[in-house]
């Protein structure tokens, strides 16, 4: 939960940064793939999040069936169970592989699907103005100020299906609010840039001044937030599945948390069925963040580390 | 005068979106709820006469048109009548809510009061002295928000109370002890709150920490820095004076928006450690299809959510002249 803090307080300190983003692919395409490759979390990031797809994608045809009953209950890990088994004699490292794509696949999802919105009500509404852009504001700042957990809580106890779909839909339901206010002030300052002004006046169409030339300057600002956003979505759904709320027949880390919780696995001391799937969870979520830090770096220099400023501070 | 007009303006809409929101969830349900709350009701005792009808009102499927179901609804929240609990039954939904929030909010607003002052403390220094060691636990704070937040709270749960016997297993206070004003009560209460406590700060710390560093970094470069420091001020003047003390305005802010998530994470954590909370008290409902309890508990924790951005906005006001003048 403590994600929604450090991503809105972020979206401030990166919305300085937001320039429009030269166009050739050539010469300055490479010496930007360069910078990337440069930052070492980014290198970190990009390979910790290719592994983890990777694993989602061939994974589950590599090991066997998660759900079956293999072996003796709540064994520790040996040669024959990687990770140990479940209380029901379940190997856990099966459950752990196969886990991976539904996690990913909510995350994903409900990010794109936010980030969607988001551009829609955001850039929409601070470009058309008016009083639709006042409604579409405080829409976004209602959506924000209403406490979304205990509303998923809610909705998920009338709603009950044995899908990822709802929750879902709700996580981008209640989470696109924020970033539409982050792109809708940026959508306010650029809007009446002089390069917005001139293709205005040249006539242009206004599609084509929303989406060749605003989008592309807040490209950057969609991408930090998308990424931020499939962060939440997984840490909502792992915690939903925790509490036991939502779809529970679709194996994902979250779930296995619950079953893990409610078998006592805690109080067994069964530590190899509780902690990899958290441990995965936050392996995904910093790779993003990582992936992100990185491109904050690339994009605002004042946030790179300097060892000079000390020396200066100290003066 | 006008800002703080605009704002309880916008609170008062908020409210309302919340109000009638929390009237057409029941509307998602395949069936009628009132019909699935009687049987239950019914099950574990005789209900009240008359409650049939009420909840009815309540849940807004009561007869009549959509306008008329909309006027009785709000009706009976003007009268605080929440219905009768099946989870506590025969308990009044109003006094379940009553008697666990106090556990949430002490426990929950303290941890978070804690977090917020030392992160921004520690981004402060971090943003200062770039390249020092403080700044060295960004990398390790990106963990910590990228954890699930149960999950640490599984962890320290099981280092800290099974492994080794530090802090109780959970609860909010001992077996043999019952609620009151004595002293071994509140001795026990805040032994048992430690742990939760603990686990609310090290999670959430880690974003104002990296909030205030961003912050502190960027405004250490504005010209009002730059000539306090040609001044010849002391580095201390200049960093609390000048640059924290504008630093720190987009963390207040989050803050605000944070409070909405201090109800939320207490969910997970009075999960964890069976806490006698409100979000305890919140999926108990849920799991006992006890609509009335959890909408009632929904509306509470929003108006309180709704109550706290108020304060923090007005203060905020009051705060920085800024927002009063350009808005």
């Amino acid at each position: 939960m403590s994600a929604i803090g450090a991503s809105t307080l972020l979206d401030a300190g990166s919305a300085g940064s937001v320039r429009p983003s030269g166009g050739g692919v050539g010469h300055r395409g490479v010496v930007a793939a360069r910078r990337l490759l440069r930052s070492s979390r980014m290198v970190v990031g990009v390979v910790l999040l290719v592994f983890f797809v990777l694993v989602a994608l061939v994974g589950p045809h590599l090991v066997g069936n998660p759900n079956a009953f293999v072996g003796p209950s709540m064994a520790g890990p040996s040669a024959r169970f990687w990770l140990g088994t479940t209380m029901p004699g379940q190997n856990i490292f099966y459950q752990l592989v196969d886990s991976t794509s539904g996690t990913l696949e909510v995350g994903f999802v409900a990010g794109a699907l936010a980030t969607l919105v988001s551009v829609v009500i955001g850039i929409g509404g601070g470009f058309v103005g008016g009083y639709i852009d006042e409604i579409l504001a405080l829409f976004s700042n209602v959506i924000l100020i209403i406490p979304g957990l205990p509303l998923i809580i809610v909705v998920a106890s009338y709603v009950r299906s044995a899908s990822l779909l709802p929750t879902i839909l709700i996580i981008a339901f209640t989470s696109w609010a924020g970033y539409a206010r982050v792109l809708r002030g940026q959508t306010l300052s650029i809007r009446n840039r002089d390069y917005v002004l001139a293709a205005r006046v040249a006539g242009e169409k206004t599609w084509r001044i929303i989406f060749v030339e605003i989008l592309p300057s807040e490209l950057a600002v969609i991408v930090s937030n998308f990424i931020f956003m499939v962060i939440f979505a997984i840490l909502t759904q792992s915690t939903l599945a925790f509490l036991g709320i939502g779809d529970l027949s679709t194996l994902t880390w979250g779930n296995m948390l619950n079953v893990a919780n409610n078998d006592e696995a805690l109080t067994s001391g069964a530590w190899w069925w509780f902690v990899p799937p958290g441990l995965c969870i936050a392996l995904v979520g910093t790779a993003l963040a990582l992936i992100n830090f990185g491109l904050d770096e690339m994009l605002n220099p004042r946030l790179r580390v300097y060892k000079v400023s000390k020396a200066r501070r100290k003066g | 005068m006008r800002y703080v007009a605009r704002k309880l303006g916008f609170y008062l809409v908020a409210a309302w979106a919340a109000i009638t929101l929390n009237f057409f969830l029941p509307r998602l349900i395949p069936g009628n709820p009132v019909e699935i709350l009687m049987s239950r009701l019914d099950e574990s005792g005789s209900p009240p006469p008359g409650e049939a009808h009420r909840l009815a009102l309540l849940l807004g499927v009561g007869t009549g048109g959509l306008l008329s179901q909309y006027w009785h609804y709000l009706d009976a929240l003007a009268h605080f009548n929440l219905g009768v609990s099946v989870t506590d039954f025969p308990v009044p939904v109003s006094q379940v809510i009553a008697s666990a929030l106090p556990w949430t909010l002490i426990l929950v607003g303290t941890a978070t009061v804690i977090s917020f002052v030392v992160g921004i403390t520690l981004g402060a220094i971090a943003g200062w002295k770039r390249g020092s060691w403080v700044d060295s636990l960004i990398p390790t704070t990106t963990f910590l928000t990228a954890i699930p937040y149960f999950w640490l709270a599984l962890l320290l749960l099981y280092l800290l109370a099974f492994v080794f016997h530090v802090f109780p297993l959970n609860g909010g206070y001992g077996a043999s002890e019952t609620p009151g004003w004595t002293w071994s009560f509140i001795g026990s209460a805040i032994d048992h709150s430690i742990l939760p406590a603990l686990t609310i700060v090290i999670a959430s710390i880690g974003g104002w920490l990296l909030g205030m560093r961003n912050m502190t970094v960027t405004t250490l470069s504005d010209d009002y820095v730059v000539a306090a420091e040609a001044k010849g001020l002391s580095p201390r003047r200049i960093l609390i004076g000048y640059a924290a003390r504008n630093a720190v305005m987009p963390s207040i802010t989050g803050f605000a928006i944070s409070l909405g998530f201090v109800v939320s994470g207490s969910v997970a954590m009075e999960y964890v450690f069976s806490y006698p909370g409100i979000g305890y008290e919140l999926l108990q409902a849920v799991n006992n299809e006890d609509y009335a309890l959890a909408q009632g508990i929904f509306l509470v924790i929003t108006l309180a959510v709704l109550a706290a951005n108020l304060i923090v906005d007005l203060l905020y006001g009051f705060v920085d002249p800024r927002t009063r003048q350009s808005r």
